[in-house]
């Protein structure tokens, strides 16, 4: 089965993320799980959108295959990263998904229409957490087939 | 509380196989099957013999189907403030890069390709129970938006 991951080609995922410590627990299980991800890390919302158009000092940064996006975040929020990037025409496809403490019906459902791919909400205990960032890359970076990479433009 | 799946599959051995698997792997789910486009929608929308049916916590939908094919469902469903938070995983044997593509602009939710293997199909059919019916958050069933 062909998967991105499996051909020597990185994965890259984009983490938007504002807890040092959960950057951290995400970076050791992605690379227990898989050697061939490159994991970047914006700690809010605008760092995430800098990075996502090539802004300033991310000129060169790579297309994400994917994105882990907290919801709740400094200077621009998870719902408006989250809504940016889905109206605009060269980022949208992208899949997007919410990786947050909340289980609070009303984000889910608000992160469905805001078209969040899938909405999962961090464990407190440790050794769950390791095991759904292992889940992410069981499901989404070995069974689903990600759009190409193409970079704008 | 059972989860409510509905499979968008005119293939009678897909079906069957996806059921077993399901099966197997969760007694909690509730499959519901639509032969075609048509029906699905029909079958979302409640109309003639679907009057009950329940709102399904997710869809797998085929793209090639009769009557009304994949493609348009998922525009229908997206497009529909009632429907659109419902995830959709496109299932399907197309590994055409225009058809991943274009399914994730139409807001799909995941792509997955069936593997022709019997034994793979099983193992995706499980993962998709392991993932999207354990893991993830579903929006709340019956909750209209």
């Amino acid at each position: 089965m062909k998967s991105i991951g499996g051909k020597g080609t990185p994965t890259e995922v984009l983490l938007v993320e504002d807890s040092p410590g959960d950057v951290r627990l995400t970076r050791e299980a992605f690379r227990d799980a898989n050697q061939s991800i490159h994991l970047h890390v914006a700690c809010d919302g605008v760092e995430a959108m800098a990075f996502l158009k090539h802004e300033g000092t991310y000129a060169n940064t790579p297309r994400p295959d994917i994105i882990l996006l907290d919801l709740n975040l400094p200077k621009m929020d998870g719902r408006e990263v989250l809504a940016h990037i889905k109206e605009d025409e060269s980022l949208r496809t992208i899949p997007i998904v919410i990786l947050t403490t909340s289980v609070a019906e009303v984000d889910i459902v608000k992160s469905y229409q805001l078209r969040a791919n899938c909405y999962l909400s961090k464990p407190v205990q440790l050794d769950e957490f390791e095991a759904l960032v292992k889940s992410i890359n069981d499901f989404w970076l070995t069974e689903v087939k990600l759009p190409q990479q193409r970079e704008k433009g | 509380m059972p989860i409510e799946v509905l499979l968008v599959e005119d293939s009678p051995g897909d079906v069957r196989l996806t059921r077993e698997a399901f099966g197997e792997a969760n007694k909690s789910i509730h499959l519901h099957v639509a032969v075609d486009g048509v029906e699905a929608m029909a079958f979302l929308r409640r109309e003639g013999a679907h009057a009950h049916a329940p709102r399904p916590g997710i869809i797998l939908l085929d793209l090639n189907l009769p009557k009304m094919d994949g493609r348009q469902v998922l525009v229908h469903i997206k497009e529909d403030p009632s429907l659109k938070t419902i995830p959709i995983v496109i299932l399907t044997t197309s590994e055409a890069e225009v058809d991943i593509e274009r399914s994730y602009q139409l807001q799909a939710n995941c792509y997955l390709s069936k593997p022709v293997q019997l034994e793979h199909f099983e193992a995706l059919v499980k993962s998709i129970n392991d993932f999207w019916l354990t893991k993830v958050k579903l929006p709340q069933q019956g909750k209209a938006a």
